[in-house]
């Protein structure tokens, strides 16, 4: 999947376990988790984007819960095996990023931290 | 109609000699049984889990996948039971539930590959393919959890006798944590299961037995999460629990925490193997690691340009069995035939 000049570009920032900032540019239709493995930062993911293992689990900034699609209850279920699992708990590889999602916060969460 | 088994599980604790040793029976160390077995090469595998087929089998048994050269879609345990099925006419021994733990090289040359439950298995060859190594129960980052394991807290149950007469606590809501409740709320003395909602995604009617043995009093359910533990020496007094309504403490002896299984790499990395990153670097003509004879396939290695699929791992199985029939037979001479026209081939693969 290419950009374009004209595609809005999508902002995803994301807060590590550590406390680290970073500003990561999306791809519209990437699962927010592909984008954090992408970039390289420290997400254990490991069943790949299946919504089968929870090592994926974030937080989502408060702003932003009500502009994602609710979780499945597939997701729900796959919650049950993360660690510290609050209301704005998500799996990142169940966000689809696009660009009414500029700017969309996430905190890595217990469960996510790779090996 | 019940078909025969498709693989043939080894009780453990014996000893035993074959030509490679597969650590690993996820696809890519089922698919190696093939390609080694079609240069006559026998394998005995290893593996933590309790039924071949890997990430297939624990993490999308039924999840469709797409990239599988000719197969435009199957699940997780399709491949698995079509890569068995292919596999059968070797008669590959499979050592399952047990954790290879050491590796080490015989006065004679050969590699003697140890489990923890004591099974020994001899070979010229070894084969990873562990993938992303153990599957292993995940730990909850509770603090000094560790110093609980083993005295008061366990991940699995092994022997039940040992929790009689106890007050237990069990975290989860699968079917681990629901099926552990119905089977040793008889002998404890008191049993509650800890849980983050009130929906279980557990099998329907152990929930529904679940509830109504909390109606009757059998047991206790709180929805909540622990967040601390209270207690020393190993010695539980119980744990303190986040629930809607605030904290609450909830007395008990033992926890068993079931949240499913993750990856760990695990004793692979103390076999003396050159590592890079968890991941074990090999060429790309054999798929060798650092010390030859041991060789390593699928999501565990790394070379330049390595992809994480299977098919990429079928491809390292297959010549990795060249080299390995090499070392096996030093002095045999290696013939390449294709299964199609192969008459010999096709007698190995009982077709003909």
């Amino acid at each position: 999947m290419n950009t374009t000049p004209e595609d809005p570009e999508i902002i995803l920032n994301v807060t590590t376990i550590d406390g680290e900032e970073h500003a990561l540019t999306a791809l519209p239709g990437w699962r927010a988790m592909e984008v954090i493995r992408d970039y390289g930062l420290p997400i254990k993911a490991e069943c790949g984007g299946a919504c089968a293992c929870a090592t994926c689990h974030v937080y989502v900034s408060p702003a932003w819960a009500d502009k994602l699609v609710p979780p499945t209850s597939e997701e729900e279920d796959m919650l049950d095996e993360a660690f510290d699992v609050k209301e704005n708990s998500r799996l990142s590889c169940q966000i689809l990023m696009k660009p009414a999602l500029n700017g969309l916060h996430l905190c890595l969460a217990p469960g996510s931290e790779p090996d | 109609m019940t078909n025969p088994p498709l693989y043939e599980a080894m009780p453990p604790g014996s000893h035993f000699e074959t030509d490679v040793i597969i650590a690993g029976a996820g696809p890519v160390g089922l698919f190696a049984v093939f390609e080694l077995g079609l240069l006559d090469l026998k394998s005995h595998l290893v593996d933590i889990l309790d039924r071949p087929g890997g990430q297939c089998a624990e993490l999308y048994p039924e999840k469709p996948i797409y990239d599988i050269p000719g197969i435009p879609v199957l699940t997780g345990n399709d491949l698995t039971h079509n890569l068995l099925q292919q596999i059968a006419p070797f008669n590959a021994q499979f050592h399952l539930s047990q954790m290879a733990i050491d590796l080490k090289r015989r006065d004679n040359g050969k590699w003697r590959l140890t489990t923890d439950m004591g099974t020994t298995i001899d070979a010229p060859v070894v084969v990873i393919a562990a993938g992303g190594g153990s599957f292993q129960p995940k730990k909850p980052p509770i603090p000094d959890i560790d110093a609980f394991e083993g005295t008061s807290v366990f991940y699995s149950v092994r022997n039940m006798e040992g929790f009689r007469g106890k007050n237990i606590l069990i975290a989860g809501g699968g079917d681990s944590a629901l099926d552990w409740s119905l089977n040793l709320h008889p002998l404890a003395k008191s049993l509650g299961l800890v849980h983050r909602r009130p929906d279980f995604r557990a099998a329907p009617d152990s929930v529904s037995k679940m509830r109504t043995l909390v109606g009757a009093g059998g047991m206790t359910l709180h929805t909540g999460q622990i967040k601390k533990l209270h207690g020393k020496e190993g010695v539980l007094k119980g744990v303190t629990m986040k629930t809607a309504n605030g904290d609450i403490d909830v007395t008990c002896d033992i926890l068993l925490p079931f949240f499913g299984l993750t990856m760990k790499l695990g004793p692979v990395a103390d076999f003396g193997i050159a590592m890079e990153n968890n991941l074990i670097p090999v060429d790309t003509e054999k798929f060798e690691t650092s010390v030859p004879t041991i060789f390593a396939i699928g999501d565990i290695n790394h070379y330049p340009g390595k992809l994480k699929l299977i098919l990429s791992g079928f491809h390292e199985a297959a010549l990795m069995a060249q080299q390995a029939f090499r070392y096996v037979h030093p002095d045999a001479k290696l013939r390449f035939q294709y299964t199609t026209s192969s008459t010999s081939l096709q007698q190995k693969l009982g077709v003909k």
